[in-house]
C-alpha cells in the first residue's frame, strides 16, 4: 500500500512490533507446550478439565469477545464519525447481561462441551445435533472469514508482510495452539491477549487525556470546536430507526448464541463460577468500550479524520496512528503486536468451538451414536481442528480484497436467530420438541442468510444494485421472532411426550447441576 | 414443610422471575437509548458542560448500567438463590 501520509511508520516493517510479536508468540507457544502435557482427555481438550477459575474465565471471555474489529474498528469509526461510532460501543456490550441472566448458569449445569448438548438433551439426538452443528458452523465460518480477511489486511498494513503470508502465519500459529494445547492453551492465550489489550488501551487513553488535563469533557470540547458540535450528537448513521433496532437485536441476543463464548462456560467448575466470570467479563469489556470513547475522539482531535482515512479508508488505523503520535514507533510496535495477538486469540477460540461441533456433535453423537471411545473422540477433535484451521486459511485467501465487514454482524444475526431461540426454549419450555427445535434452528439460519442476500448490505453495497427487496441491513428484527414462532408452533402442533417427561429431571439439573460430575 | 419438588418449583420460578425482570430492564435501557438516538437528536446534542453532550453521557451510562444490572443479579444469586439450591441439594 502506498503511503499517503508520509510521516508514519505504518506499513513498514517495524523492529519493535516484530520484537513484541515474537515475545508474544514465544510466551503463548510456551503455554501451549505446557498445556499439551495436560491435554489427554476430551474433557481437557474441550473444557480445560473444568479447572479454570471464575476470574481467569472472566478475562478469557473478554479476550474471546474483543476482536480487532472492536479495538481498531470502533476507534476508527468514532474518529471519523464521532458520536455515531459510540452507538456500536454500547451495542457490543448489552449482550452480556442477557448471557448472564438467561443462559450462563443453566448451560453450565446442563451441558458438557457444546451448546447443542443442552438443546439435544431431552430430544432425539441425530436431527437436533445436525441442526445445531449447522448453526454453529455457519456462525463460526462467517466470523472466521471476517477475522482472517481483517488479519491479512491489518498485518500487511502494520508489518509489511504480504496478505497471503500473513494469513498462513495466523493459520499455523492458531492451529498450533488449539491442536496441541486444546482449551487450556486457548484459554491462556485469551487471558494474555485480554491483559495486553486492556493495558494497551488504558495506556493509550491515559496518554490522550494527559494532553487535555485528564478531562474527557475537554477532549470532547476540542473535537466539537474543530469539527462542529455535530460530532457529539447522533448523525447520519441512524437514518433508519428500524435498522438501528434490528442491528441492536442482533448484537443483544447474538452474544448469547455465539458458540465460542458459550463453550467457555464449560471450563469453570460450577454454575457459580460461570456467573461470576460473566460479571468480570462485562466489567472488562464495558471499561474497554468506554476507553474507545477516548481513543476515538483522541484520534479525531490529535490526528484528524482526513489523515486517518488517508492511511486506511475504513479508519482502522486510528488507534495505531494515535499510538505512534503519542508514544513514537515503539508504542506503535506494541499496539500493532497487540492487534495481531487479538486476532490470533479470537480465531483460536472460533476454531476450537467449530471443531467441537464437527467432532463432538456430528461425529461422536450423530455418526457413532455416542459409542466412540475416549481415544477416538480426542483424535477426531484434533483432526477437526486441523481441517477447520486449513479451511480458515483457505477462506481468508479466497475472500482477499472482498468487503467482509458485514460478516460479523451477519454472524451475530445467525447466532441470535438460530442458536439463541433454540437454547432458550430448550432450557425453560417444557413442551419444546425435537421437530420444534430443528424447525427453529433451520428457520433461523436459512431466513437470516436469505434476507441478508436480499438486503441492501449485499444488493446495494456489494452487487451495486439500485434498490434491495428487503429494506433492513440486518435481518434480526424479523428472523429472531420468526425462529421463536416456528419453534413454538411446530412444538404445539406435534407434542412429544417423551421430551416433556424428561423436562422434570432437566429442571432439577438446571439448578443443581449434573450429579455425576 | 413443603417437599423438595414444590421447593424446586418455587426456586425455578424465582430465578426465572429475576432473570426475565433484569433482561427486560436491559432491553428497555438499550432500546430506550436507541430510540433517543433515532428520535431525540436535538435533545442528545445538549451539552451539559462544554464537551459533555447528553448523548455521550447516556451512552456511557448504558454501559455502566448494564454492568450494575449484572452486579444486582450476582448479588441476588449469591445471597438468595445459592442457599436455596444448597438446601435442595442436601435432600437428594
Amino acid at each position: 500500500m502506498t503511503q499517503a501520509a508520509a510521516d508514519t511508520a505504518i506499513g513498514q516493517p517495524n523492529a519493535v512490533a516484530m520484537a513484541f510479536f515474537f515475545v508474544f508468540i514465544s510466551i503463548t507457544l510456551g503455554i501451549t507446550f505446557w498445556a499439551a502435557k495436560r491435554t489427554r482427555t476430551t474433557e481437557q481438550f474441550y473444557a480445560a478439565g473444568r479447572t479454570i477459575s471464575a476470574g481467569q474465565n472472566g478475562f478469557a471471555l473478554a479476550g474471546d469477545y474483543m476482536s480487532a474489529a472492536s479495538f481498531l474498528g470502533i476507534a476508527g469509526l468514532v474518529s471519523t464519525t464521532g458520536f455515531d461510532g459510540l452507538i456500536y460501543s454500547t451495542g457490543w456490550l448489552v449482550g452480556w447481561p442477557v448471557v448472564l441472566f438467561l443462559i450462563a448458569e443453566p448451560l453450565r449445569n446442563l451441558g458438557r462441551y457444546t451448546f447443542a448438548d443442552v438443546v439435544a438433551m431431552r430430544m432425539r439426538q441425530t436431527p437436533v445435533r445436525i441442526a445445531a452443528a449447522l448453526g454453529t458452523l455457519a456462525t463460526v465460518t462467517l466470523y472466521l472469514i471476517a477475522q482472517m480477511v481483517g488479519a491479512g489486511g491489518l498485518i500487511r498494513l502494520m508489518f509489511g508482510f504480504s496478505y497471503e503470508h500473513a494469513i498462513i502465519l495466523v493459520g499455523i500459529v492458531m492451529i498450533g495452539y488449539v491442536l496441541f494445547g486444546g482449551m487450556i492453551a486457548t484459554t491462556w492465550v485469551q487471558i494474555v491477549k485480554a491483559v495486553l489489550l486492556m493495558s494497551g488501551a488504558l495506556l493509550l487513553a491515559l496518554l490522550v487525556l494527559l494532553r487535555f488535563h485528564l478531562s474527557p469533557a475537554a477532549l470532547f470540547a476540542a473535537a466539537a470546536e474543530r469539527y462542529g458540535a455535530g460530532v457529539l450528537a447522533p448523525g447520519k448513521l441512524v437514518s433508519n430507526p428500524l435498522d438501528a433496532v434490528s442491528l441492536g437485536m442482533a448484537l443483544m441476543f447474538g452474544t448469547a448464541g455465539l458458540p465460542h463464548i458459550l463453550m467457555r462456560f464449560y471450563t469453570v467448575p460450577d454454575a457459580r463460577a460461570a456467573r461470576t466470570s460473566v460479571f468480570i467479563a462485562t466489567g472488562l469489556i464495558g471499561l474497554f468500550y468506554l476507553l474507545t470513547f477516548i481513543l476515538g475522539f483522541g484520534a479525531m482531535v490529535l490526528i484528524g479524520p482526513d489523515a486517518i482515512r488517508a492511511v486506511d479508508k475504513g479508519g482502522n488505523m486510528a488507534a495505531p496512528l494515535l499510538a505512534e503520535l503519542l508514544g513514537g514507533t515503539p508504542f506503535l510496535g506494541f499496539i500493532a503486536a497487540v492487534a495481531f495477538a487479538t486476532i490470533l486469540a479470537v480465531v483460536a477460540g472460533l476454531t476450537l468451538s467449530g471443531a467441537a461441533a464437527l467432532s463432538h456433535d456430528l461425529w461422536v453423537s450423530v455418526v457413532r451414536k455416542g459409542h466412540a471411545d475416549a481415544g477416538e473422540q480426542l483424535r477426531v477433535a484434533r483432526i477437526a481442528t486441523l481441517a477447520l484451521g486449513i479451511v480458515a486459511v483457505g477462506l481468508g485467501i479466497t475472500f482477499k480484497g472482498q468487503n467482509v465487514a458485514f460478516m460479523v454482524s451477519l454472524a451475530f444475526a445467525i447466532a441470535a436467530s438460530a442458536n439463541f431461540p433454540a437454547l432458550l426454549l430448550a432450557i425453560f419450555w417444557r413442551r419444546y420438541t425435537t421437530a420444534g427445535a430443528v424447525t427453529s434452528m433451520a428457520t433461523g439460519t436459512i431466513a437470516t442468510l436469505a434476507l441478508i442476500y436480499l438486503s441492501p448490505t449485499i444488493q446495494v453495497d456489494i452487487l451495486g444494485q439500485g434498490t434491495a427487496w428487503f429494506p433492513l441491513k440486518n435481518p434480526a428484527l424479523v428472523t429472531i421472532p420468526l425462529s421463536f414462532l416456528a419453534g413454538i408452533l411446530v412444538s404445539l402442533l406435534a407434542p412429544e411426550p417423551a421430551a416433556a417427561a424428561e423436562f422434570t429431571r432437566l429442571e432439577r439439573q438446571t439448578h443443581l447441576g449434573s450429579p455425576a460430575e | 414443610m413443603p417437599g423438595p419438588d414444590s421447593r424446586l418449583r418455587d426456586l425455578d420460578r424465582a430465578r426465572w422471575r429475576m432473570a426475565l425482570t433484569l433482561t427486560g430492564a436491559t432491553v428497555l435501557l438499550y432500546f430506550g437509548f436507541i430510540a433517543l438516538v433515532a428520535f431525540g437528536r436535538s435533545l442528545l446534542a445538549i451539552q451539559l458542560i462544554p464537551g459533555l453532550s447528553l448523548g455521550i453521557l447516556l451512552g456511557a451510562l448504558v454501559i455502566v448500567a448494564s454492568w450494575i444490572l449484572t452486579w444486582i443479579y450476582v448479588r441476588w444469586a449469591n445471597a438468595v438463590y445459592d442457599p436455596q439450591v444448597r438446601a435442595l441439594e442436601s435432600d437428594r
